[in-house]
């Protein structure tokens, strides 16, 4: 244990209110840490710049799963429990329901929350592939108001979002239409559980007649943060799912894979599992000319 | 012989007898313990694998005079660890020869200081070239370690391998590579050190090996046998990595505590621990072997190499055990085996369960199926063409002179596993699956207790002591980490005294109260302590018989009654035994040949893998292991002991990898250090066949280390008869299968799913 | 920020619960908070304010075994012990919510906790032969660290 208690200071307001006047009055000042299983482990390890910290951890008015006709939205403070154990979540977003089930361990998934998993930034980040699939919207939250972004435009780079110095994640909302939608995730790490991903990708698609009428793919560890996969998109859209299609979309997947070497694995193996992982989509949305 | 006796506690799945302690959350580990004045002890280490150390810069915004600080120079006798050879420092001296080395240490009573102190010690080197691997080692470009880089060597011959060549029907060679391996026991090597100059250095901690440690700090302090004393705390896990590292950090600890005044704790995290301390040797193993049309072995050439890391430590010892365990448990007339321990400037390996073994047996298992595949026959035929039997001479000529159910095992083995049915089936499924199943075997012994002379050279004292209200101890120096010391000697004691369970406990691990009964390793416990406590035993009885009128069948009450009598006219009621070798047992260290074990446990192992197309990843779906081990002494105990070291086998194959930059461990977190989970373990089939071994306590031979040698070549085994393509080279991860399955397949072109 | 492991620890020396990684890995530091399973090494201790509690000293009751871990005396599921209070915290929340999990269920409840000793195998039994015997009485009062 590296980090020194001394040299941190936790505050807690108590409201949702108070701690956006905090942040308000001295931005880039306070971070905010909910489940901490993010900047605990850099803390232990003697690597927590912020001396700082401001919880949001027990905030009501952040942990809430609601829902209404065309939206359902998840509070940014809602742990990986809370979505395992919901029943829309299960229902209508059963890609989300997976991959909360694969974060960490299940005391982890106790107290991680979908909102420290996007604002952590992390390629690898485990609920990001799914809500980029079902095209989530997020929702930010400050002193002066909220403002809403799609999610595919909240990572900006490298553990980098738009996310100001004033503001929080408040929640993300998932537009309820994906009930015919074919789905598909799948994940690629180190061991079964407790694994960070290696890559990993989500995908979902409207078929009819044998066509790919509407598709979106979303891919982890395969760029700088979580991605849509827009071109190897493109090339699906509007087609029937052949062997040439096929041969295309992983064409299209190898060159849009942007992942890189790192300590837990290579980049070589990403863009090639990245591209079976699509062909197992595909395979899964009726390519019966795939097998031999 | 006690050994086909009927037996109440022998046997008997009796509660584990720290059990309660450990469920309850009262058992105390090093760290749960504090002292009265305790201050905190760090390390500095060196960042370079080699060089001069030009100096040593301590950076004014510290308040240096609130610590201790010592250096080699602080170091009252000698400043090496006592091993095999002593050259080891225990600081170091001028110059480093490894990432991680320890320079110096600090102490101070508040943990954080420590560490901001830690990071303000500047220290400037003048690096030397390093040496990062067996191959660049073998060039001898540069010499790190003696003259020639080389900690030792060993050769054994048998036959005339050269006159068998041009004869062979078949030759097949093949290269076999192990990579490091970290024990990841769960609780991190840790120490509490106290001195005065009335009792001298007392150190409590987690470790296998009280009186290793004691003779270190005896000369680390210059300091008489009575005035050191090592006492061993409740041991969270240990398999080997705790059978040297402790004497270092024990003298660290000691050291800080001479110094500052003060009872010094040292706790590593888990990223020094990772770092710094011991792992198994890494090894290439190269095999040429000739056969006949039959399969029958003719001739072995192998040349094997391990990694010893910058110091010899232990090294030379686990190339002994590698050395012996090269060729297997087959006949083969004609035998050439060159081994070589090799020093680079990385942290020094040291012993993990196997020591040697798993390392050679990978080789010569996985080269088995080479050897099949060349000559087209099966695996399974290969070997029992070619299994050691009774009355058969192994490598070093050593004569079996005990029964070797090999046949039996494989049967059993085939069975339960399906083999033949599934492989089969998985011929006929794997070509329209994208998952492809393969089964493999390994066919293997481990030889029990220390090699050779071994033993002999040990002397192992141990015996029993009876209180007067009424408890046996029993007296060794062998420890508890997990495996069952100190269930399987209390029962041993039990059982030969005619007591119940309950009546007899472990003296504490303390060599204040203790005698050398010689180290917890090399699987020499239940077979070559046991005995002797056995022995004591009986001893004891004799003693009573012969002094206080003991009779013939005794109740405990007049057991007890006995040891009042005697204790009231003799003293203490204590019986001792001294190791003795089993009788005709000779062994030349110079040729290696003669009787290297004195009982051997034989095993057959299968495993059932799946090769995922998709993803690249081997995943074993089931295991059998099928082994025999002389006496089970405790059928729970002994099915977790192969559990355990199953599990580890697995890791060893599939998961666990260290990565080196520049000599240091990059991944040294448990977030990138992989073992398996409970999600991702397999079910283990474990069966026992028991042939009591008559020299062994209540007839056991060794146990602990066995599991861990068959894992690795039974799943590579396994993934070369799913993917039809050889991987020689552990650990095997998904990128590596990638490389090769990948390559032969055009990118854009769909996969065969 | 002291975590919650530290407090308990050091403070209130419950010692039952280890540290083995201090990142949230090994599941050697797991406790109840509230009913709910945590890495105690990953919670600041303010964020347990006005919790409740439960360790591994919490789980026997009034000297007697609870039902996992007279499993473990019998059935081995325990060797070097260093896991065991974690193992024990995580099989204990499983059985509370699940109270006859399948043998999926009992690897994804216990993936969090690591054993190096066991291989797991004489773990699973034990949990499945304490699903058996769990009744409501069994299960403890939480201990209450205030």
């Amino acid at each position: 244990m590296r980090g020194n208690a001394e040299a941190h200071e936790l505050i807690a307001p108590g409201s949702l209110t108070a701690v956006l006047n905090l942040l308000a009055t001295e931005p880039g000042v306070w971070t905010p840490i909910a489940g901490g299983t993010e900047l605990m482990v850099a803390y232990a390890a003697g690597r927590l710049n912020a001396t700082r910290l401001v919880s949001l951890w027990g905030l009501s008015e952040l942990r809430v799963i609601r829902a209404t006709d065309q939206h359902m939205s998840i509070g940014a403070g809602a742990t990986f429990t809370d979505l395992r154990k919901s029943a829309i979540v299960s229902e209508e977003f059963p890609l989300l329901a997976q991959a909360a089930s694969w974060i960490g361990s299940i005391a982890n998934q106790t107290r991680a929350t979908v909102g420290g998993n996007l604002v952590n930034g992390s390629p690898a980040a485990d609920s990001s592939p799914a809500l980029l699939a079902y095209d989530a919207g997020i929702e930010l939250i400050s002193a002066r108001g909220s403002r809403r972004v799609p999610y595919s435009e909240f990572h900006t780079g490298y553990k980098r979002t738009v996310l100001a110095a004033d503001e929080l994640l408040y929640a993300i909302h998932l537009p309820r239409r994906f009930a015919r939608h074919r789905q598909y995730l799948r994940k690629v790490g180190t061991r079964r559980a407790m694994a960070i991903a290696k890559v990993a990708l989500a995908g979902t698609a409207l078929i009819e007649s044998g066509t790919i009428r509407e598709v979106r793919l979303a891919a982890a560890s395969l760029a700088p943060s979580p991605t849509r996969l827009y071109r190897t998109e493109e090339i699906l859209l509007g087609r029937q799912i052949t062997k040439e299609t096929l041969r295309a979309a992983r064409a299209a997947i190898l060159a849009e894979a942007l992942p890189i070497d790192d300590i837990r694995s290579t980049a070589a193996y990403r863009r090639r599992v990245a591209a079976n992982l699509l062909q197992e989509f595909l395979f899964q949305l009726g390519g019966e000319e795939f097998r031999p | 012989m006690s050994t086909s006796a009927t037996t109440r506690i022998v046997g008997a799945p009796v509660p584990r007898k720290e059990g309660i302690d450990k469920l309850v959350g009262r058992a105390q580990y090093v760290d749960d313990i504090t002292r009265e004045d305790l201050w905190h002890g760090a390390t500095v280490r060196s960042t370079i694998p080699r060089g001069i150390i030009r100096s040593i810069a301590f950076d004014p915004r510290i308040e240096w005079s609130e610590f201790t600080i010592v250096t080699a120079a602080d170091v009252p006798g000698n400043n090496h660890i006592q091993l095999i050879v002593a050259d080891q420092p225990c600081l170091a001296e001028g110059r480093v020869n490894h990432c991680d080395e320890p320079i110096l240490l600090l102490a101070h009573p508040d943990r954080h200081k420590l560490l901001e102190a830690a990071d303000a010690v500047h220290i400037e080197y003048d690096p030397l070239p390093a040496i990062l691997s067996i191959e660049e080692s073998e060039k001898q470009r540069e010499i790190i370690l003696g003259e020639d880089n080389s900690i030792k060597s060993f050769a054994l011959e048998k036959g005339d391998v050269d006159s068998v060549w041009a004869r062979a029907a078949h030759i097949v060679e093949g290269e076999y590579r192990t990579g490091a391996q970290e024990h990841l026991y769960i609780e991190n090597n840790g120490m509490i050190a106290e001195w005065s100059a009335e009792h001298g250095i007392t150190v409590w901690g987690s470790l296998q090996c009280p009186y290793y440690v004691h003779k270190t700090l005896r000369s680390v302090f210059d300091l008489p046998d009575d005035k050191v004393r090592v006492i061993q705390t409740e041991t969270g896990g240990a398999f080997g990595g705790k059978e040297d590292y402790p004497s270092t950090l024990a003298s660290h600890a000691g050291l800080l505590a001479m110094k500052s005044g003060h009872p010094i704790k040292m706790i590593y995290d888990r990223m020094e621990d990772l770092a710094a301390t011991t792992k198994r040797h890494p090894s290439r193993i190269r095999h040429r072997t000739a056969v006949d049309k039959d399969g029958k072995l003719l001739a072995m050439e192998i040349n094997l190499a391990i990694d010893g890391g910058a110091y010899s430590t232990l090294s030379s010892t686990v190339l002994s055990r590698a050395t012996l365990h090269a060729c297997g448990p087959y006949v083969c007339p004609n035998i050439r085996v060159r081994a070589r321990a090799w020093a680079t400037n990385t942290v020094p390996y040291g012993a993990f369960r196997g020591f040697g073994a798993p390392q050679a047996i990978f080789a010569m298992e996985r080269h088995m199926d080479e050897i099949a595949a060349a000559t087209g026959l099966d695996p399974v035929g290969l070997r029992r063409r070619n299994f050691l039997h009774e009355g058969d001479r192994n490598a070093t000529d050593q004569l079996m002179r005990e029964p070797v159910i090999l046949d039996d095992l494989l049967d059993r083995a085939l069975k339960e596993s399906d083999y033949y049915g599934k492989r089969v089936r998985y011929a006929q499924e794997n070509p329209k699956s994208a998952v492809r199943r393969g089964m493999g075997i390994a066919a293997f012994y481990h030889g029990s207790g220390f090699t050779g002379s071994g033993e002999l050279y040990l002397n192992s004292l141990a015996g029993v002591h009876v209180t007067p209200d009424r408890k046996v101890r029993v007296l060794v120096s062998n420890t508890e980490f997990g495996q069952g010391t100190n269930t399987i000697l209390t029962q041993i004691a039990a059982e030969a005294l005619g007591l119940d369970f309950s009546d007899v406990m472990m003296a504490p691990a303390d060599t204040a109260q203790i005698p050398n009964s010689g180290p917890t390793v090399a699987s020499r416990t239940s077979m070559v302590v046991g005995r002797l406590v056995e022995r004591a035993s009986l001893q004891l009885l004799a003693l009573l018989r012969e002094h206080a009128a003991l009779a013939d069948h005794p109740t405990r009450d007049e057991f007890f009654a006995a040891c009042d009598r005697y204790r009231a006219a003799h003293g203490a009621v204590e019986s001792l035994c001294r190791y003795e070798a089993p009788p005709g047992i000779y062994w030349d260290d110079a040729t290696y040949h003669g009787e290297a074990y004195g009982a051997y446990a034989w095993a057959i192992y299968v495993a059932q893998v799946a090769v995922d197309t998709v993803t690249y990843s081997a995943e074993v779906e089931d295991f059998w292991a099928v082994q025999e081990v002389g006496r089970v002494l405790h059928p729970v105990l002994a099915k977790g002991q192969i559990e355990g070291g199953v599990a580890q086998g697995i890791g060893y194959a599939l998961y666990e990898k260290v990565v080196l930059q520049n000599g240091h461990m990059a991944n040294n977190q448990m977030t990138n250090y992989i073992i398996p989970t409970a999600a991702d373990v397999p079910p283990i089939h474990v069966h026992f066949e028991q042939i009591p071994f008559r020299y062994g306590g209540f007839g056991a031979k060794g146990i602990g280390e066995l599991p861990h040698d068959g894992p690795a070549p039974a799943i590579l085994n396994a993934i070369r008869d799913a993917a039809g393509v050889a991987f020689n080279a552990i650990p095997l991860l998904p990128e590596d299968l990638f490389a090769t399955l990948a390559a032969r397949e055009p990118v854009e072109e769909p996969v065969a799913l | 920020m002291k975590r919650l492991l530290d407090v308990l620890r050091e403070d209130l020396r419950l010692t039952g619960t280890k540290e083995g990684c201090g990142e949230g890995e090994c599941g050697s530091c797991s406790v109840r908070m509230n009913g709910e399973l945590i890495n105690s090494c990953l919670v600041p201790i303010l964020q347990a304010e006005g919790a409740s509690i439960q360790t591994v000293e919490g789980l026997a009751s009034h000297g007697v075994l609870h039902p996992l871990q007279d499993a473990f005396l019998q059935l081995g599921g325990a060797q070097c012990g260093i896991c065991t209070p974690g193992m024990l915290m995580a099989a204990a929340q499983l059985l509370e919510n699940n109270p006859h999990p399948s043998m999926t269920e009992i690897r994804e409840g216990l993936a969090g906790n690591l054993c190096r000793c066991t291989g797991f195998m004489r773990i699973f039994e034990s949990v499945l032969a304490a699903a058996t015997q769990t009744s409501e009485k069994a299960l403890e009062q939480p201990h209450h660290a205030r």
